[in-house]
């Protein structure tokens, strides 16, 4: 093992390289350059961790541990499993493809690309973060820049979509920030896995109502509900969880491509992984005692953003809520994973499959939504900002390539078997049906219509007479080729070879079962 | 060695009368040099107490007799509760002068005013004899509404009236409770530390403790006497608002918690959950007024308000942990909004002339003053307490502490968070980031000058400094906290 600070490292280098952006004299090109090569450093440093990660071990590797605040119980504490590791790696591979979609943007070109490695930073932070103090931090690290992104270069209603982006992500963090809070005030403890220890004995509870009950909190059991839904807020919001996801259409559609891309890729990732990091082995008693309502909201939000897809016109919104129904596979594995059962092999077993599912699914979905937010910004680029779903048609003869690969995407995301998104459904669903069948069987309505509305896309794009004024349509350019040409393979790898993610989320997702 | 705080500012005061009246470059460097000498006076004060007190407790610095048949005592004294204060004045002083460096209208008799006024507010931080304590305190007052009335601008007379009127009436209440905490102790002495020996009878307390504390607090803008701050703000020139937010309002908080705090503990605790209530209302109402303001300084003087507000609510947890925050809450909220109110004043009004909300979304000052855009957009972020800026700590443990007491008020004051967000969200769209449908006026802002630059890296670097590593403060603050002076305070409350 090194003793290189590979963690901290990997957060510092977008930070750095951020700052060399905007420092770099006024020529947009070259801080473009710094920007794009500071992305491939701190790819080169993920992929570092990843081939010297154990996959043998569970529980958090290359950690660092340093005071920071001793006296508040805040210390610089990193550390790295397998989820953090999937997580890190699907970050630092989207920033450099989001910045590759990017690349023509002119207008304070500087400012872009250094708002888009800060956003990295505080990606990286928060997977690699085990401090609350300093996880916060980075957690809002990544909101401010992606406000700006949104902001400043979106489309025509960007104030308003960034606002309300802004305003529902900040709500949730405040209840979080109060939750925690409360949790500190009875333990004085800010880090995860020692509050995560004190929730296995059973005491995190007990501690917080000897310190926080009295006239108001009357009972245990609602001074901890009341604290899981502050923090579970926090996550649902950021996912996003029905109802809390209204923001998410309209912040994705407005923001500009690269944006949307790191914004679906990977900062909605951000929530899914505070349920899994955070709120698993903090409130296991919480998350089981409120199943059945949370896998009710997971089965809406898969059926009714999908549904909602199918009902959009304009192709942005509906990748857009696609996505969101995505993410809704993996809370419904989340959620399916609490259930209660005995304590033997098969029922861990498929409790197992169905959170080795929820991780693959996050990377996997990081991968398809951003290739497709890109072909969508593409098609974006060449029709002068039209992106409505009937504006087209039979581009498949101007445009083979695109339509092939655009295609790929496409069933990558429906879940075509060969291709990533279906071994992280299949798992899924597998761990899902047994536990939880009534919500398993009713989400597959979800990917029923995913199926529907994604060929509707193709059909309508791609096929049909085309029309006039795209016959000068240009096939895609050497350079977007070979930006799409490895995330297209990475897909064919994992899809093919699953074992690749596999054999790293799953020392994690057996750990994260101790809990239940 | 802190003591020359004070006596650097006087004399800097005094120098600056003497200065011919044309030369104005004279009378800014002095200035500057006066500020700086007592910021690095107060630095090493700082320094040295944290190397030699480890114990957090009360070092004198000069006890003299004043005038013995009273038992009046010049008596100055630090801990880390005044010397972190002293250290925001000494901040917010140096970057005060930097951001008038433009005044060009009787620039030395401004400065003179604004050194009797810094040299006050030390005065009153280091003050452990309540009758020095309470001259130095008039002493800052009086300058403040020269500075107001002679140099400000909208409705300046009136906001400055305002202003002294509030100040006297609340220092007169001090004046009443203190008198009388000297009849009834029957001590015949005005010394703090002895005073506060004296266990005063408890009905005596309720009151004493109200009138002393609301005296007080009316200055550190408690709801609903806060009235004077918005309109002071708004009146006062940039150096002067940027005091008064700065350093002022903390003239009030500081005296509630040394004074009114320290000698009447059971009227504290009679009065603990009325004044948080009081405290939240502020925090929650004063974001809501700010939200719907045009005017850019009236958003921050309520802002003030609500900032404020969490001052005073960690006082009254009565435990480490909210007093910790509240003490921190006063220096993080004296340097953000001394930049916002920089900004606003110095960068945007006195090259539009406008604060009008509706007047600058035509200008795009995004692309007409990016110095100023960054430099608010960070600042604003700070004051939203986001973590990294020095807020975020001081409000994380306000917080924590008020948790374990007041449950509801807690979750209230989270609201107030949110306002906050949104107030500050509002100015940045509306005053930075407008969408323009009309084509850019071709107006040209004069570009901002290096010591426009000094003063808001001064700030921005302490803001961010203190919000990553707050134990500099902390070491100074905590072992106060935990000391001998302060434990009957924390009695009632939970450690």
């Amino acid at each position: 093992m090194t003793t290189l600070p590979l963690l901290t490292l990997l957060t510092l280098i977008p930070l750095a390289g951020g700052v060399a952006a905007l420092l770099a004299p006024r020529q947009s090109k070259l801080s473009r350059l710094i920007a794009f090569v500071a992305s491939l450093l701190a790819l080169s440093c993920a992929v570092l961790i990843w081939a010297a990660f154990d996959t043998g071990k569970a529980g958090y590797q290359f950690g660092e541990h340093v005071d920071w605040v001793p006296s508040l119980g805040v210390y610089y504490h990193l550390g790295i499993d397998g989820l953090g590791l999937l997580m890190v790696m699907l970050s630092a591979l989207i920033v450099p493809f989001a910045m590759l979609a990017s690349w023509k943007i002119e207008q304070n070109s500087k400012l872009y690309f250094a708002l888009i490695l800060f956003l990295e930073a505080g990606l990286f932070g928060t997977f690699t973060a085990l401090n609350f103090f300093h996880w916060f931090i980075y957690w809002e690290l990544g909101l401010i820049p992606a406000f700006f992104l949104i902001k400043m270069w979106g489309g025509p209603k960007r104030t308003r979509a960034a606002n309300q982006f802004f305003i529902y992500t900040l709500a949730g963090s405040v209840a979080m920030l109060l939750a925690f809070l409360a949790i500190y005030a009875a333990t004085g403890l800010f880090d995860f896995t020692q509050l995560a220890g004190l929730a296995e004995k059973g005491s995190l509870d007990t501690a917080l109502f000897a310190k926080l009950g009295g006239a108001f909190f009357t009972s245990k059991e609602t001074l901890a509900t009341v604290i899981f839904l502050g923090v579970f807020l926090g996550f649902a919001v950021k996912a996003p969880l029905m109802p809390f996801h209204t923001w998410l259409p309209s912040a994705y559609a407005e923001a500009p491509t690269g944006t949307s891309m790191l914004l679906t890729g990977a900062m909605s990732k951000m929530g899914v992984y505070g349920f899994l990091r955070i709120l698993l082995p903090l409130f296991p008693t919480q998350m089981r005692a409120m199943q059945t309502p949370l896998l009710c909201l997971a089965v809406v939000t898969i059926v009714f953003s999908a549904a909602a897809a199918l009902a959009q016109r304009d192709l942005k919104r509906m990748v857009a809520y696609s996505s969101i129904n995505h993410v809704g596979y993996c809370l419904l594995g989340i959620f399916a994973a609490v259930q209660l059962t005995s304590d033997s092999v098969a029922w861990t077993t498929e409790k197992a499959a169905a959170l080795n599912g929820v991780m693959l699914q996050m990377f996997n979905h990081g991968l398809t939504a951003s290739a497709l937010f890109y072909c969508v910004g593409l098609i974006e680029q060449r029709s002068g900002g039209r992106r409505g779903l009937d504006d087209f048609g039979g581009l498949r003869k101007v445009a083979p390539v695109f339509c092939g690969l655009m295609g790929i995407t496409l069933f990558a995301s429906l879940g075509l078997p060969g291709l990533n998104g279906f071994v992280s459904e299949f798992l899924i669903f597998k761990g899902s049906l047994p536990l939880v069948g009534w919500a398993a069987a009713v989400s597959t309505l979800g990917l029923l219509i995913t199926a529907i509305f994604l060929l509707t896309i193709l059909q309508r794009v791609f096929s049909g007479p085309l029309q006039n004024r795209w016959a000068g349509w240009k096939d895609l350019t050497t350079g977007e080729r070979l930006t799409l040409a490895p995330v297209i393979a990475l897909m064919f790898v994992i899809g093919i070879f699953p074992q690749i993610l596999i054999s790293v989320s799953n020392p994690t997702a057996l750990a994260i079962l101790k809990h239940f | 060695m802190l003591a020359w705080t004070i006596y650097i500012s006087f004399l800097g005061a005094a120098a600056l009368v003497l200065l011919p009246a044309e030369n104005r470059r004279a009378a800014r460097f002095t200035a500057l040099l006066t500020a700086l000498a007592g910021l690095v006076v107060g630095l090493t004060g700082a320094v040295q107490y944290e190397r030699q007190t480890p114990s957090g407790d009360v070092v004198d610095l000069v006890h003299a007799s004043w005038i013995p048949d009273l038992g009046i005592h010049y008596h100055l004294a630090a801990d880390g509760v005044s010397i972190t204060l002293v250290l925001l004045t000494g901040i917010a002083a140096v970057a005060g002068v930097l951001f008038s460096w433009n005044i060009q209208q009787r620039t030395k008799e401004f400065f003179a005013l604004y050194f009797a006024l810094i040299g006050g507010v030390y005065g009153v931080f280091l003050s452990f004899d309540l009758f020095l304590l309470f001259v130095f305190y008039e002493i800052a007052i009086i300058p403040k509404y020269f500075l107001i009335a002679s140099w400000g601008s909208t409705r300046r007379e009136y906001g400055a009236m305002k202003l002294a009127l509030y100040s006297f009436v609340g220092s007169a209440m001090v004046l009443v409770g203190l008198i009388a905490a000297y009849v009834v102790s029957g001590a015949h002495t005005f010394d703090l530390l002895e005073l506060a020996k004296h266990s005063f009878p408890a009905p005596f307390q309720h009151w004493a403790f109200l009138l002393v504390f609301v005296g007080f607090a009316v200055l550190a803008g408690l709801w609903p006497f806060h009235t004077w701050a918005p309109t002071g703000h708004v009146a006062a020139p940039t150096a002067a608002s940027m005091l008064l937010a700065g350093v002022v309002m903390k003239l009030g908080a500081y005296g509630a918690l040394r004074v009114a705090m320290t000698l009447f503990p059971d009227g504290l605790r009679y009065w603990q959950n009325e004044i948080a209530l009081l405290a939240v209302i502020g925090i929650v109402y004063g974001g809501t007024v700010a939200l719907v303001q045009r005017d850019i300084k009236f958003v921050i003087g309520y802002s003030s308000v609500s900032h404020m507000g969490f001052v005073l609510l960690g006082l009254m947890t009565l435990t480490q942990i909210g007093l910790i925050g509240a003490v921190l809450q006063m220096f993080s909220h004296g340097i953000v909004a001394g930049l916002l109110f920089a900004v606003v004043g110095r960068m945007i009004y006195d090259r539009t002339h406008t604060r009008d909300l509706g007047e600058l979304q035509p200008m795009n000052l995004n692309a007409l003053a990016p110095f100023a855009m960054v430099t608010f957009v960070i600042a604003g972020a700070a004051s939203m307490g986001l973590p990294g800026f020095s807020g975020f700590i001081a409000e994380l443990q306000v917080l924590a502490g008020a948790w374990s007491v007041f449950p509801r008020l807690t979750i209230l004051a989270g609201a107030g968070i949110l306002v906050g967000i949104a107030f500050m969200l509002r100015v940045w769209i509306k005053a930075f980031f407008a969408e323009n449908d009309t084509p850019k006026q071709a107006v040209h802002l004069e570009p901002t000058t290096l010591p426009e630059r000094a003063g808001a890296f001064l700030l921005l670097g302490t803001t961010v400094l203190i919000g990553l590593c707050p134990g500099l403060l902390l070491n100074l603050i905590s072992p106060t906290l935990h000391s001998a002076l302060f434990q009957p305070l924390l009695k009632g409350g939970l450690p």
